[in-house]
């Protein structure tokens, strides 16, 4: 992986390369190809528009044809390990009539895709996979035209398999896609829906394939990235080596808010301080030696004039009195105020939900080569586009002159660390004037990354005579979700954009419960609360996996069991009761299906002994997310000694639409649920008043194999009528309300805020 | 700076370094290793296990001079694709990883745990694999793997449905 890639290939290039994207060092650098106005009628509008490089107003800028007469997908998102690269090549392969393993995806180079947003928000498949089968069809369209010509066959009496086109009938006549095309561009224009990331889409005068035509999607197809990673082969972007590069680590510090006083170079060895403003790093010829400087470089911090935070117990105290900034009703339904004056009965809560970290499983790595007016970060970012364009504007270069390369790195679950270190490798390398390899150390990885925010949920529900609910508000109060921004394509929301003065960019939203419950009169809303720090906090808000998921659900469908209580219901008909969408219900009763459910009217503490030292409950919890909807169903056993709460079966009934590949989506529906239930049970960030106590495992604990479920029972809805959505996120936000229902089944006792930790659930039964 | 030598994959391998620089910098840095994966620093993770003698070792705090004379082994060289370990074949078999930085310290550890006891019961399982960590939620799966090596190992192939039903 020593090699250093020219700055941006074009497609020829990389055809001419049967698909090797990384050249050798060797070659140089090559200057920026004129992109995009290579040929085809989709370039005749170069010039009228900016022009994004690579186009996707061409063919060639999705699909190629190799010599060998393989095809490449160029995929503009990429896979962090949840199938995505099998089933875009299930996709594309579907369409062109060719075998899986004759298709290879490339992903994240900004220099040979497309734009389409990186991973983000579970629509790898939903919008990633649309131009890819669009661009795959009119490759194959055209590919028939020109077999039509060579065989002299009308294209409508060819057929096509394994890239093979044979002409029906005694005559025999075969032409091969290599022969047709291998190794050249189709120069042939797509029509570019003219949307840049998640919504980018393209189409050619070719209609996709219909469903029932598909061979490859709906195959649970093994993923190509399994052995290379189990085999220790892989290389991570932690593995990627520039000849000639320093090794760096950035100097943060210990009080928020800090500025630095003075730096004592002295007091390192074999490594240097490289610093602008509050910009600080050490680098070494030597990983060691960058490590132990970073350890041991005694830096003089002035505090900030007053302590920035309020302390992890009372952070919602201070989100409840803190100025809203913003309020947005997502829903206001009916006539809220006079549905709840006319109630006969009003049910209320209000849930809790801390800070979290995306603590991936390493502190993040990025490299940065800056040169000559140009500039090549390798990242683990899963948006390596906006990788680019935030160097980019960082450094003040035009963005393409920088070449982005997303390398599968430690994990990735949204806003992490990954796109403040790309920034930072860079800057350090425009400092220094050499390649940089920089990565955290763990307290990088957990006290400094982007937080998942933290709420307070008031929930209200007003009840007529009857028992019906006649009015709901559900009000969601904290920090932004966006303080800084959901990507790094922006240095206003990087840290080293922060730490070198840029002005403060801080964006303002938030998120209600998407579900379709129908209540009478309904309000859905939510408030945001300034930043608690608003310049280098470790403390700042971002995306984190399904950003407002957990969060808000939690609370929203912990709140329709307590009113199913009040009126003495049973969760999964009182759920069924109210909810309106069918696709909805139908997850619902194929959850408490498959879970064996059996109804009951109020909790089953009540009708069952403390045995063995251990409770048992159950509880559900449905969520939509766009298209998806999951129900979940949580088993759980608590123990009230020591605190432990073993959510030891889950049940799960998930449907996105068109399943692509189920074992995959099965694997996938798994991980949400597991990282899911240790965010529910384990996960809060520690603080001060003036700094991040959660700096390592042991200071922010997460779920292990103790407390791993024993069994995720799965039940896939494959809704072949609806196009796929998303299952990245979804399976997600039911896991905390789940296991708080199942716990007050289990003890009678409400756990409203979160984690539901020992020493939570300890305080919580002590009376029992 | 000092002198150490050891076995790396069943290969003399020389290291000039400060003698108390964890190893995994000297995997990484100095002999061109790109496993073991550094995670914490802290011995709280296990991405960067590999054997020593045999047994599981947190390389990112074992000084370099405690390998003096004896055999460490990666990833890498557990198996190969080839002639994988088994539980790298039922890891591949079962799909197990998502983003796969943590898998040296699941893999290296079960691995040890296997050859000192095929026929482990799920707890024992459990216990055994016990402050490691996976960010990605693979858990389920890791369980699945381990269950299905033991029957590689065992002759045993009646081992359950990997994916449930």
């Amino acid at each position: 992986m020593a090699t250093e890639p020219a700055l941006a290939l074009s497609r020829r290039d990389v055809l001419l390369s049967a698909g090797a994207l990384i050249v050798s060092a060797s070659t140089g650098l090559v200057p920026s190809p004129a992109y995009g106005q290579s040929a085809g009628a989709g370039a005749a509008a170069a010039g009228s528009v900016v022009e994004l490089i690579p186009s996707p107003r061409e063919l060639d800028s999705w699909i190629a044809i190799l010599p060998d007469g393989s095809a490449e997908a160029f995929f503009g998102k990429i896979d962090m390990g949840q199938g995505l690269e099998v089933a875009i090549a299930q996709i594309v392969a579907d369409e062109l009539d060719m075998s899986v393993e004759h298709v290879t995806v490339r992903m994240g180079d900004t220099a040979t895709t497309c734009n389409q947003g990186g991973a983000s928000g579970s629509t790898g498949v939903s919008l990633g996979a649309r131009p890819l089968r669009n661009a795959a069809a009119e490759a194959r369209r055209i590919l028939l035209e020109r077999a039509s010509k060579a065989l002299e066959v009308p294209a409508d009496q060819l057929s096509v398999a394994n890239g093979m086109i044979s002409a029906r009938g005694a005559s025999g006549k075969t032409v091969s896609y290599a022969e047709l095309i291998g190794g050249k561009h189709f120069d042939a224009p797509v029509e570019w829906n003219k949307a840049v990331g998640n919504f980018m889409d393209v189409k050619g005068q070719a209609k996709p394939k219909a469903q029932s035509e598909y061979r490859l999607v709906g195959k649970s197809l093994a993923r190509r990235d399994v052995p290379g990673k189990i085999l220790g082969t892989t290389d991570y972007v932690t593995d990627v080596r520039l000849p000639g590069m320093l090794h760096a680590r950035m100097i943060r510090p210990a009080i928020a808010g800090s500025t630095i006083a003075s730096v004592n170079g002295d007091s390192i060895n074999n490594a240097r301080v490289v610093r602008e403003a509050e910009f600080l790093a050490v680098v070494a010829e030597r990983e060691w030696d960058a490590v132990e400087a970073a350890r041991t470089l005694q830096v003089m911090w002035n505090p900030p004039a007053s302590d920035p935070f309020p302390g992890t117990d009372a952070l919602h105290e201070h989100i409840r009195g803190a100025t809203v900034v913003k309020r947005e009703e997502a829903l206001h339904k009916g006539d809220p105020d006079a549905a709840f004056k006319a109630a006969a009965r009003i049910v209320q809560a209000e849930y809790l939900w801390p800070l979290q970290s995306h603590a991936s499983m390493g502190p993040a790595c990025a490299l940065a080569h800056v040169r000559d007016g140009e500039a090549t970060v390798w990242t683990g970012s899963q948006k390596p586009h906006s990788t680019r364009d935030g160097v980019a504007k960082l450094l003040g270069l035009p963005p393409d002159k920088v070449r982005g390369i997303w390398v599968m790195g430690p994990g990735s679950y949204g806003r992490n660390d990954a796109g403040d270190a790309a920034l930072d490798a860079a800057y350090v390398s425009k400092l220094t004037g050499r390649p940089i390899r920089l990565q955290g150390m763990r307290s990088d990885g957990t006290a400094w990354d982007p937080k998942g925010t933290a709420c307070v949920h008031r929930a209200r529900a007003g009840l007529d005579a009857a028992g019906k609910v006649v009015a709901y508000e559900f009000v969601s109060k904290g920090l932004s979700r966006v303080d800084v921004m959901f990507n790094e394509s922006d240095p206003r929301c990087s840290l080293a954009g922060m730490t070198l003065g840029l002005p403060l960019d801080s964006g303002v939203g938030l998120g209600t419960p998407s579900e379709s419950y129908a209540f009478g009169a309904k309000v859905l809303a939510w408030e945001v609360v300034p930043p608690l720090l608003d310049r280098c906090s470790p403390l700042r808000t971002s995306h984190l996996r399904d950003p407002l998921g957990p969060e808000v659900h939690f609370g929203s469908e912990q709140f329709i069991d307590e009113i199913a209580a009040a009126v003495k219901a049973d969760p999964v008909e009182f759920r069924l009761q109210y909810i309106s969408a069918p696709r909805d219900a139908a997850v619902v009763k194929a959850a408490a299906e498959k879970a064996g459910w059996v109804p009951r009217k109020t909790a089953a503490h009540s009708k069952r002994s403390l045995h063995a030292g251990m409770l048992q409950g159950r509880g559900i919890a449905y969520a939509q997310r766009g298209d998806t909807v999951v129900a979940v169903i949580a088993e759980i056993e608590v123990y009230p000694k020591d605190g432990r709460i073993w959510a030891r079966r889950f049940t799960v009934a998930h449907d996105c639409g068109l399943i692509i590949n189920p074992q995959s989506l099965k694997q996938t529906i798994e991980g949400n649920i597991v990282h899911g239930l240790s965010r529910t049970l384990f996960e809060e960030v520690q603080f001060d008043r003036n700094s991040v106590k959660s700096v390592d495992w042991a200071s922010y604990p997460i779920l292990e194999m103790r407390d791993a479920p024993e069994t995720i029972d799965i039940v896939l809805i494959n809704s072949t009528d609806v196009p796929p959505s998303g299952a990245g996120e979804p399976t997600m936000r039911c896991v905390p309300a789940a296991v708080a229902n199942a716990f007050w089944d289990a003890t009678g006792v409400r756990l409203r805020r979160v984690p539901l930790s020992p020493p939570r659930v300890k305080a919580a039964l002590a009376h029992i | 700076m000092a002198i150490v030598d050891f076995m790396l994959n069943g290969t003399p391998v020389q290291v000039d370094a400060d003698p108390r620089m964890p190893l995994l910098y000297a995997l990484r840095d100095d002999l061109g290793q790109s496993n073991p994966h550094f995670g914490c620093g802290l011995a709280q993770c296990g991405a960067c296990t590999v054997h020593l003698d045999g047994q599981p070792l947190r390389s990112c705090i074992a000084p370099l001079e405690s390998v003096q004379g004896k055999t460490v082994t990666t990833i890498k060289g557990l198996g190969t694709a080839d002639k994988p370990h088994p539980i790298q074949q039922a890891y591949i078999e079962e799909q197990v990883p998502q983003c796969g930085y943590c898998v040296n310290g699941w893999i290296m550890t079960a691995a040890a745990l296997l050859a000192a006891n095929p026929h482990m019961t799920d707890q024992q399982i459990r216990d055994g694999l016990a402050g490691l960590k996976c960010r990605c939620g693979t858990h389920v799966s890791i369980l699945r793997a381990v269950k299905r090596a033991q029957a590689l190992m065992t002759g045993n192939t009646a081992s359950p449905s990997p994916h449930g039903d």
